[in-house]
């Protein structure tokens, strides 16, 4: 099933890359990098941790549910945003600890608000062209 | 190092902020530099001037790298070493700090350092895009994120947490526009009502118009000697007494509070232990508020109000040209205009103006000590400098 060509280290692992944390979430897949050495959990995954300066890193599965600790509602958006307009961004703090940033899909006439639970999901099949990989995003967990 | 002086400022210049239509970036500077030629008789260029570093956030505006070269060539400079400094909004705070380091090395005696950037002949969504360029391209930009919503993060974490309000960031921009309105040099010379700012459309939630900065062209520059040869030169020299700078996460997701920005706190520890000079001390002040909630964070980072305090502090009318500590008499980002690339440099004009008493309409009358505030990205880089009139 694992059509998706990861970049591999020497040893055959997924290497710690921001491709393929992407990749992953082609495949449904929220994954961070855990420091082997000093234990940091590294989001997005960096091929060393900034820490202790290890390469000694394994793959982990988050959970994908978190708070919404801050947002905003995009009323000028950059060229490749501009048919999604308005949108609402925001920054989300996850259960494990680490915060990622992300659109925040909410209904019409919904609202977001600082503290809402949010849960990942994903966007279906690589955009044309642009980015290269599927993205991430977070709608409130009540509605899925 | 405490206290003495680390170079000295013998002459500045500026060209006009706004929209300068048919006039390029190499263009616009040698109108910034004309000025700090003609205002130091004294300073042969050619002769005198041993290096320049020159601030631009980026080449892609007119297709146009290798700046360096290019501004010492159209400066008539050749062969004089010229770079160029990029980090972001802060490039020519970088570029400044590039020439103090050359003189305390002793390689150089006297330098150029300044910035440039033309933005305006961009549509407003490559401007966007432009600006955006500082951020996280993989996780801030390929989700939409702009740079009027990162900053709209910051004010709602920042309302959220001290009920800060609308009205208080309309009351940064409606001071600043007074200010502007006294600055001939300034984009738009205009004063703005409360009621107005607070009725314009929202740009990024619960950022406005009226709470971002104005995207123009410019250039500023200034020449630095060493401090014992200040007097060679000019009568009035600025002395800068104090330098900082300070990085901060690329993602401003990774940062622990959303409500600071620590990377000026950093950088102005780092410069007010290096000056010997306190808050309490500064007269004039020029800070980034390329967002209102960046002037009302910077008001906090920099110790001139408490941490929250912020929106209380800029109702309390302290930072007035009359009030305790002015700040951005020039009129700041949002009524001198922003074009990225000159805004450090031009910031350290104003307080060279101040110092100098040359600042006309806005004069701080008595003015001898000053800092400047320069930010890079979300404050991704921050760079603070202390100036002083007599040492
Ligand atoms: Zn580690």
């Amino acid at each position: 099933m694992e059509e998706i060509a990861f970049l591999r280290d020497e040893r055959g692992e997924i290497y710690p890359t921001i491709e393929n944390f992407y990749k992953f979430c082609g495949m449904g897949k929220l994954m961070a990098v855990r420091c082997s050495r000093c234990g940091r959990l590294i989001l997005p995954p960096r091929p060393m941790c900034p820490e202790c300066y290890s390469t000694d890193l394994g793959w982990v599965q988050l959970s994908g549910r978190g708070r919404l600790e801050t947002y905003s509602e995009v009323y000028v958006p950059p060229k490749n945003f501009a048919s999604k307009s308005p949108y609402v961004i925001g920054i989300v703090r996850l259960v494990e600890g680490v915060a990622l940033p992300g659109q925040i899909v909410v209904d019409r006439g919904e609202k977001a608000e600082v503290g809402m639970e949010l849960s990942v999901d994903f966007e279906s099949a690589p955009a044309e062209g642009w980015p290269q990989w599927p993205r991430y995003f977070f709608r409130p967990v009540d509605r899925k | 190092m405490s206290g003495r002086a680390l170079a000295a400022i013998i002459s500045a210049g500026l060209s006009k902020f706004g929209k300068l239509e048919g006039l390029y970036s190499r263009e616009i500077f040698l109108s910034a530099a004309k000025e700090a030629f003609d205002r130091c008789p004294n300073l042969n260029p050619k002769k005198d001037i041993k290096s320049l570093f020159i601030g631009q956030m980026s080449e892609s505006s007119e297709h146009q790298g290798h700046t360096g070269a290019l501004i010492a060539d159209w400066l008539g400079l050749n062969p004089t070493p010229s770079v160029r400094l990029e980090s972001a909004c802060a490039s020519s705070g970088a570029a400044l700090r590039a020439g103090i380091q050359a003189i305390m090395s002793g390689l150089v005696e006297t330098v150029m350092v300044g910035g440039v950037e033309k933005l305006t002949h961009l549509s407003t969504s490559d401007a966007t895009e432009y600006l955006a360029l500082s951020s996280d391209n993989f996780l801030e930009q390929w989700h939409g994120f702009t740079f009027p919503a990162l900053f709209a993060l910051i004010a709602r974490a920042h309302m959220h947490k001290y009920k800060t309000r609308e009205e208080q960031l309309a009351a940064v921009a409606v001071k600043n526009h007074k200010n502007g309105s006294k600055n001939p040099k300034a984009h738009i010379q205009k004063e703005i009502t409360i009621e107005q700012a607070l009725n314009s459309r929202i740009i990024a939630s619960p950022l406005r118009l009226f709470d971002c900065s104005l995207i123009s062209d410019g250039a500023s520059c200034l020449i630095l000697t060493r401090p014992e040869l200040a007097k060679r030169y000019t009568d009035e020299p600025v002395y800068i007494v104090g330098t900082g700078q300070a990085s901060d996460t690329i993602g401003l997701y990774e940062r622990e509070d959303l409500t600071s920005l620590n990377s000026i706190a950093l950088a102005a520890r780092e410069a007010y232990r290096m000056a010997d000079v306190g808050p309490d001390d500064l007269d004039v002040v020029e800070v980034h508020d390329c967002f209102t909630i960046a002037e009302i964070v910077s008001y906090e980072m920099l110790g001139l109000c408490g941490k929250g305090e912020g929106g209380t502090f800029i109702e309390s009318g302290q930072t007035e040209i009359d009030g305790k500590i002015p700040v951005n008499t020039s009129g700041g980002l949002k009524s001198k205009g922003h074009p990225v690339g000159a805004t450090g440099t031009a910031q350290v004009y104003e307080i060279y103006l101040q110092l100098t008493g040359q600042a006309g309409k806005r004069q701080v009358e008595g003015a001898e000590i000053g800092l400047t505030q320069n930010l890079g990205g979300h404050g991704s880089t921050s760079i603070v400098h202390i100036f002083k009139r007599n040492i």
